[in-house]
């Protein structure tokens, strides 16, 4: 992979503040939110969300701790249900649906802190995201008929290639929960893209990583794009991935959204500037 | 010779054990709640199998089958009904449920079948002498022994290598996140329940063939002794509900040969005891010390 800058894909903006990167231009949104909110007994935790992330975008949802950005992954994948507002997976409305529904439609999402599974070997993690695309019953696993061992095969062979992405196939029969902290995040993402998402939700995936590891995280996250043409929406606090990979960007402040835009509007935008550090007091 | 007669003895009820150990273990394991209604599925099933052979005339084979069957579906029901509401709640709340879901299968099975003791005909007759008749094996025992041996390759295999099986091991884990990866945990948690007390009613039908009584409360102390079981070898694991079992077996019989009969049971809650207090997570769990 070269180590040139990328360059930054032109964004068009949208009606209601929505846009798109160029390329995804005529091609309906994978992912739309529609003035969506929740609430916790008195506390809107997100309030009147708009948001279209387009079918091959890395966009990043940013904003100060307790904004509401981990709650917006709770309510795409449906850990929570929204109080209002829609939410339209590939023009499809995800009301009533569950967890499991929406992994299925092709959302899946990694987790701030660590959830792996971790007595599960490496490559077992990874056949867990494979679940539901392989079809053999209970009574076809305990007998191990031919169909168990055909998608069984296949799913070690998915699961290597896809451990392969980030050079790990050689730690498949490690038990998670022992590998070091980058590797574990690694493994996070390749579970989550075992499942065949069309958008992939990442939960600070460079949170404790040295600025080399980001800069290979960075590269990795593109790559992933680029293979799998899938949109990410991703939540991060280390500016330098954000502003390197993120094609659009949503600050969000107190469950409401203060700006969207290309990283340098952001850059630029008042309103973020102060969410980030504070008003400017008078005279100063 | 009487020592390695007791030891078979012990080993054989030590594998009815470890069948029934299996189902609290792996209900543990994936749900976090112990299911006390579980030693009275087994009495249930045993009923079912009683009723197959004596008022139907089935075959062995198939009162045992019917039993299975029986039991999977009331421990699917029983889960629906009973704990699936409380998934949220305390666990006590759970806990208290299986209590009185316990008695309501006992009391249930009163009013169905009354209280009287019945005779349960064992389905296979005869025994094994060995060594010019100093040793003898029932071929119960024999069948007990196999089907622990059976149930638990098949459960380790199940666990280890199938998808529904790593679903489960998943959902023990963290539910959450496995259900953030598409498994869906209600049904990973019914299968559980099926498994568990079909492992129930296969051990009812072997412990009244090897013990051939059968009252509503048959399954309420065996069930309580195999879940000191499933607790001895360390909650939670496969392997260990196989060594807790089969220890318990051996420690009751011994227990009852060379102590007391009237005393095993406090010998084998004082083992219990002692080894909770080496090894508080059991002789196979893993003590997880909390993060501070």
């Amino acid at each position: 992979m070269s180590k040139e800058p990328r360059q930054q894909p032109k964004l068009v903006p949208m009606p209601a503040t929505n846009f798109l990167t160029e390329r995804d231009i005529g091609k309906p949104p994978i992912l739309e939110c529609r003035h969506l909110g929740v609430d916790f007994g008195g506390l809107t935790a997100v309030n009147d969300l708009n948001l279209a992330i387009g079918r091959t975008e890395i966009t990043g949802l940013i904003g100060p701790n307790g904004a509401g950005k981990t709650t917006v992954f709770n309510l795409l994948t449906k850990v929570y249900q929204p109080t209002r507002g829609t939410i339209l997976l590939d023009g499809v409305d995800t009301h009533g649906k569950t967890t499991v529904q929406v992994n299925r439609m092709g959302i899946a999402r990694t987790f701030q802190n660590i959830r792996l599974f971790g007595n599960l070997t490496v490559e077992d993690n990874v056949k867990i995201g494979l679940h539901n695309q392989l079809k053999y019953g209970m009574a076809e696993g305990i007998l191990r008929l031919p169909s168990y061992w055909k998608q069984e095969r296949v799913a070690h062979e998915r699961s290597m290639e896809l451990l392969s992405l980030f050079g790990m196939e050689g730690l498949h029969d490690h038990p998670a929960g022992s590998l070091p902290y980058g590797a574990q995040r690694r493994l996070e993402i390749v579970r989550a893209l075992a499942t065949n998402p069309s958008l992939l939700l990442l939960d600070e995936p460079a949170a404790g990583m040295n600025p080399s590891e980001t800069a290979e995280l960075m590269e990795n996250i593109v790559k992933i794009r680029d293979t799998f043409q899938i949109a990410i929406l991703l939540i991060e606090h280390d500016m330098s991935l954000v502003m390197g990979i993120c094609e659009g960007i949503c600050v969000l402040n107190f469950g409401q959204v203060i700006a969207k835009g290309t990283p340098a509007d952001i850059q630029a935008n008042p309103a973020v500037i102060e969410a980030y550090l504070g008003k400017r007091k008078e005279g100063e | 010779m009487s020592l390695l007669n007791n030891l078979i003895i012990g080993v054989s009820l030590g594998s009815i054990y470890a069948i029934i150990a299996l189902g609290y273990t792996m209900v543990y394991g994936i749900a976090k709640m112990l299911n006390f209604a579980h030693g009275d599925v087994i009495m249930v099933g045993a009923f079912v199998s009683f009723f197959a052979a004596g008022s139907f005339g089935l075959p062995p084979v198939v009162g045992l089958l019917l039993a299975m069957a029986v039991c999977t579906l009331l421990g699917i029901t029983i889960e629906r009904l009973a704990y699936k509401p409380l998934r949220q709640a305390p666990s006590l709340a759970v806990l208290i449920t299986a209590i009185g879901v316990s008695y309501l299968l006992q009391n249930g099975a009163q009013i169905l079948w009354g209280a009287a003791t019945k005779t349960f005909t064992p389905i296979l007759e005869g025994q094994l002498s060995l060594a010019g008749g100093q040793i003898t094996v029932t071929y119960v025992a024999i069948l007990a022994v196999v089907c622990c041996l059976v149930v638990m390759v098949c459960l380790t295999l199940f666990t280890g290598k199938t998808k529904l099986g790593k679903a489960m091991r998943a959902c023990s884990e963290d539910k959450g996140a496995a259900q953030l990866m598409g498994i869906n945990v209600d049904s990973t948690i019914s299968m559980t329940f099926a498994i568990g007390s079909a492992l129930a009613a296969l051990a009812g039908v072997l412990m009244c063939s090897a013990y051939p009584v059968l009252s509503p409360t048959t399954g309420a102390l065996s069930g309580i002794r195999a879940f000191t079981a499933a607790v001895f070898g360390g909650i939670g694991s496969i392997p260990g509900a196989f060594l807790g079992g089969i220890l318990l077996g051996i420690i009751e019989t011994f227990a009852k040969a060379y102590i007391s009969t009237s005393l095993s049971d406090a010998v084998v809650f004082g083992v219990l005891i002692v080894v909770l207090l080496v090894k508080p997570a059991g002789l196979l769990g893993k003590y997880v010390p909390e993060k501070v």
